[in-house]
C-alpha cells in the first residue's frame, strides 16, 4: 500500500476534513436511528403534554439544577422498581424539551414522586428540606413560597413547543393562561382543563389561596411526575423498543 | 524509526533550528493573558468545587438564598474548571505550541488572538453570571442559554480561522503531532457545541429556550456531547499539550511516531461512541447501550497508547523527575491519565455500571481525571512557561512547588478514596436486602451514611485548593521578583 500519514500531515485542509469525518461517523450512527426507529418510543396510552402550571413548574425544576441531584430515570432493578416503581419509559420523557433524566442521586429518583406525598408535605419539604426528612441535605427553597409565578408569556411557551414538535392544540394555547389559573383553584370550574389535560392534579398545591407561587407551579410538576401512564393496561409488547 | 526526529520530534528540533534561521516574532502577549487567565480561572474553579463539596457535607452552607444553592452553583464550578480553567489552559498552549512547532507567528497576527481571548472570558462571565441568576438550558456541561451559546460558536470559529491559518502559513514541511490533537480538539468541540444546542428561543428578547430534539434523543445527544466534551475538551487537547511539553521538559523526542499515528486516530474515531455508557439501563434502546459499552472498552488501547508514548518518551531522562518541577507534575499527570482511562471503561461495563451508576463513583472517576490529568498536565505546563515567556532565570521557588506537588498529590488521593467508599457504599445499600425480603435501608439512610466521606472529600479539595495558591503566589513572584534571564540562549528555547 502506497499510503503515507505524510500526506496528511502535509495539509491542514485535508488532516481537518478527514478528522471531521473520523469523529462523525459515530455520532450519525448512535442518534439517525432513534429519530427513524418508531419503536424507539413504547407504544403506551396516557402520555400527553404538560398542563401549563406543570410547564411553569418543570421550568423552575430546570432553572434550580435539580437535575443535579436528582434522577427522573428508574432502571429495570428490582431493588430500584420496590423503591420508585415501574422502570421507566422512554415514551414518558418523549415530551420533555430537555430531558431531565439526570446522571446522579444525592437525592432520590423522582421519575414516579408523583402521588407518593401530599402537597402539604411538599411544601414544608421545599421550605424546609430537614423538617420532614433529617437526614437531607437538600437546600431550602422557601422563596417559592411567597414568590409570585410569572406565567405572563405563558401562550408563548406552549406556541414555541408547538413548533418543536409538542402536540399542544390551538385550544390548549388559547386557554393557556386560564388553565393555569384553574388548576390551582379546587373551587372553580376545571372541566375544560382535565378534558384538555387528562389526570391534570388540581389542588391549592402551595397553601396560599388567591395567588399563584413558584411553589404551586413547582409541587404540580412533581405531583404528576410518572402518573400519566396506567401500568395496569400495558401489555408486554407494547414496551418492546 | 528514523522519522522520529524528522516529524515527532520537531518539537525541540524546530526551535534548534529557529536559531540558524530568522526568529519571526511570536504574538507572545496573549499568551502569557492565557497563562494569567489559567490561573486565575483554576482557583475560582477549585474554590467553587469547595464550595458546593461543604454544601454536600453541611447543607447550612447553601445559605438559604437562590443564587447559592448547590443547584445553581454545581455548573460554575464545572464550567469554571472545564471550559474557564481548562479552555484557557488550552488557548494560551495551542498559541505557544502552534507558532513554535510552525516557526510563524498566528494568522490574523495578535488582533485575531486577543478577540478569541476576550471573547471567550465574555462568555465564561456571561455563563457564569447566568447559571447563579437560574439562566441555564438545564443540559449538564452545555448549561449556557441560546444567546451565549451562539457567542460562543463565533468565538470559536474565530479560533478554528486563527489555529487552522497558522497551520497554512507554517514554516515546516509537516505539521507536528500536538497540532493534530489540537485541531481534532477544536473542530470536535465545534461539531458537538452546534449538534448539542439546537434550540428554539421563547422570545428573542428573552433567555428562555427550548431544546429542539426531547426526550431519549435529546439523552443520547446530550451524552453524545457529554462523554465527548470530556474526550476532546479534556483529553485530545491534553494530549496535544502532553506531546509539546513532555518532549520539551525531556530534552527527548517523542517515544514512538508510528504509536503517536495509530493512537491519534483510534482515539479520535473510538472515542465519539462512547456516550451511551451514561445511559446503561435507562430508556436509551438496548442497542444503543452495547454499542457504547464496546467501544468504551476499546477506547482503554488508544487512551494507554497515550499514555505509553508519553511516559517511555522520558527513557532515558527519568533523572530529571528529581529535579525538574515542571516534569514531575507532567508525568505524575500522564500516570492519572493512564488510571482514569483504565476506571473509565471498566465503570462502562453494564454490570459494573449497575452499581456505579448514579453514585459518587462517578464523581471520584471524573475528579481522578480532572484534577490528576488535566490540573498536573496544566500545573506542569505552567511552571515550566512562565519563566520562559518572562525571560526569568528560573522559578521563584522550587520548595514551593515541592509543596504545591505533595499537597496536590494528597488532594487527589483523599478525594478519590473517598468518593470510592461513598460511591460503591451507596450502590450496595440501595440495593440491600434484609432477612425478611425488603429493601434494608430508606434514601436517607445512605445520605446519613455518605457524610463522613463528603467531610474527607472537602478536605482533599481544600488542599487541592490550598496547592494551586500556593502556585499562584509562586508564579506571581517568579513574575515580579525573580531576576530576569541573564543569557540569550535561556530566552532563545523559549
Amino acid at each position: 500500500m502506497s499510503f503515507s500519514h505524510a500526506i496528511l500531515e502535509k495539509n491542514v485542509v485535508l488532516l481537518a476534513v478527514c478528522t471531521l469525518i473520523t469523529v462523525a461517523i459515530g455520532g450519525l450512527v448512535q442518534i439517525v436511528p432513534l429519530f427513524t426507529i418508531e419503536q424507539t418510543i413504547e407504544r403506551v396510552e396516557g402520555v400527553r403534554p404538560y398542563s401549563p402550571l406543570e410547564l411553569a413548574g418543570r421550568n423552575i425544576y430546570v432553572r434550580e439544577g435539580c437535575y443535579n441531584c436528582h434522577s427522573q430515570q428508574i432502571r429495570p432493578f428490582r431493588d430500584e422498581i420496590e423503591r420508585y416503581g415501574h422502570y421507566s419509559l422512554a415514551a414518558e420523557s418523549m415530551y420533555d424539551h430537555p430531558f431531565q433524566w439526570g446522571s446522579k442521586r444525592s437525592g432520590p429518583d423522582l421519575a414516579r414522586v408523583g402521588g407518593k406525598y401530599s402537597d402539604d408535605w411538599h411544601v414544608a419539604h421545599m421550605i424546609d428540606p430537614r423538617a420532614v426528612v433529617p437526614e437531607s441535605i437538600m437546600p431550602a427553597y422557601a422563596f417559592m413560597a411567597t414568590r409570585p409565578l410569572d406565567y405572563s408569556d405563558i401562550q408563548a411557551h406552549l406556541k414555541t413547543l408547538k413548533l418543536i414538535g409538542v402536540p399542544y392544540t390551538d385550544e390548549m394555547i388559547a386557554n393557556a393562561k386560564a388553565d393555569l389559573e384553574a388548576q390551582k383553584d379546587p373551587e372553580g370550574d376545571t372541566a375544560g382543563l382535565t378534558a384538555r389535560y387528562p389526570k391534570a392534579v388540581v389542588s391549592n398545591f402551595g397553601g396560599t389561596p388567591g395567588k399563584v407561587t413558584e411553589l404551586d407551579a413547582m409541587v404540580a410538576y412533581l405531583q404528576m411526575l410518572g402518573t400519566l401512564v396506567d401500568f395496569r393496561n400495558v401489555k408486554p409488547e407494547q414496551l418492546r423498543q | 524509526m528514523a522519522s522520529v526526529s524528522a516529524a515527532a520530534g520537531s518539537a525541540y528540533a524546530s526551535d534548534a533550528s529557529a536559531s540558524a534561521q530568522a526568529i519571526p516574532q511570536y504574538d507572545d502577549d496573549v499568551v502569557r493573558a492565557g497563562l494569567i487567565a489559567t490561573i486565575f480561572w483554576g482557583v475560582v474553579g477549585f474554590l467553587m468545587g469547595n464550595v458546593i463539596a461543604s454544601q454536600l457535607a453541611f447543607p447550612v452552607m447553601n445559605l438559604g438564598l437562590e443564587w447559592t444553592s448547590f443547584g445553581r452553583l454545581r455548573p460554575v464550578h464545572t464550567s469554571a474548571v472545564i471550559f474557564a480553567f481548562g479552555g484557557n489552559a488550552m488557548i494560551a498552549a495551542s498559541f505557544y505550541i502552534v507558532q513554535r512547532t510552525c516557526r510563524t507567528n498566528l494568522f490574523l497576527g495578535s488582533l485575531g488572538a486577543w478577540c478569541v481571548f476576550w471573547g471567550y472570558q465574555l462568555f465564561i462571565v456571561l455563563a457564569a453570571l447566568g447559571y447563579v441568576l437560574g439562566i441555564t438550558s438545564g443540559k449538564e456541561y452545555a448549561e449556557p442559554e441560546w444567546f451565549v451559546d451562539l457567542w460562543l460558536t463565533i468565538v470559536w470559529v474565530l479560533y478554528l480561522v486563527v489555529f487552522a491559518g497558522t497551520l497554512v502559513k507554517r514554516r515546516e514541511e509537516h505539521i507536528y503531532v500536538a497540532n493534530w490533537f489540537i485541531l481534532s480538539f477544536i473542530i470536535t468541540v465545534a461539531m458537538l457545541h452546534l449538534g448539542n444546542n439546537v434550540q428554539v428561543p421563547v422570545s428573542w428578547t428573552g433567555w428562555k429556550s427550548y431544546t429542539v430534539p426531547g426526550g431519549v434523543q435529546d439523552a443520547m445527544i446530550q451524552w453524545w456531547y457529554g462523554h465527548n466534551a470530556v474526550g476532546f475538551f479534556l483529553t485530545a487537547a491534553f494530549l496535544g499539550m502532553m506531546y509539546y511539553f513532555i518532549p520539551k521538559a525531556a530534552g527527548r523526542p517523542v517515544y514512538s511516531y508510528r504509536l503517536s499515528i495509530v493512537h491519534f486516530w483510534s482515539l479520535v474515531f473510538l472515542y465519539i461512541w462512547a456516550g451511551p455508557h451514561h445511559l446503561h439501563y435507562t430508556s436509551l434502546p438496548d442497542w444503543a447501550q452495547t454499542l457504547g459499552m464496546t467501544f468504551s472498552v476499546m477506547l482503554w488501547m488508544p487512551s494507554w497508547g497515550g499514555m505509553i508514548n508519553g511516559l517511555m518518551t522520558l527513557s532515558g531522562a527519568w533523572d530529571k523527575l528529581r529535579t525538574d518541577a515542571s516534569l514531575r507534575f507532567s508525568v505524575t499527570a500522564v500516570a492519572f491519565y493512564g488510571m482514569s482511562t483504565f476506571e473509565g471503561p471498566m465503570m462502562s461495563i453494564k454490570a459494573v455500571n449497575a452499581l456505579s451508576h448514579y453514585t459518587d463513583w462517578t464523581v471520584g472517576h471524573v475528579h481522578s481525571g480532572a484534577m490528576g490529568w488535566v490540573g498536573f498536565i496544566t500545573f506542569g505546563m505552567l511552571y515550566w512557561m512562565v519563566p520562559q515567556l518572562w525571560k526569568r532565570e528560573g522559578l521563584w521557588s522550587q520548595r514551593l512547588v515541592a509543596w504545591h506537588f505533595w499537597i496536590a498529590t494528597l488532594g487527589i488521593v483523599l478525594y478519590i478514596t473517598s468518593m470510592w467508599v461513598s460511591g460503591i457504599m451507596q450502590g450496595l445499600m440501595w440495593r440491600a436486602y434484609d432477612e425478611y425480603g425488603f429493601l434494608q435501608y430508606s434514601f436517607g439512610e445512605t445520605v446519613d451514611a455518605m457524610h463522613p466521606f463528603y467531610v474527607i472529600r472537602l478536605l482533599g479539595g481544600l488542599f487541592y485548593l490550598a496547592g494551586a495558591v500556593i502556585m499562584a503566589v509562586n508564579l506571581w513572584k517568579t513574575i515580579t521578583s525573580t531576576a530576569p534571564a541573564r543569557s540569550s540562549a535561556a530566552v532563545a528555547t523559549a
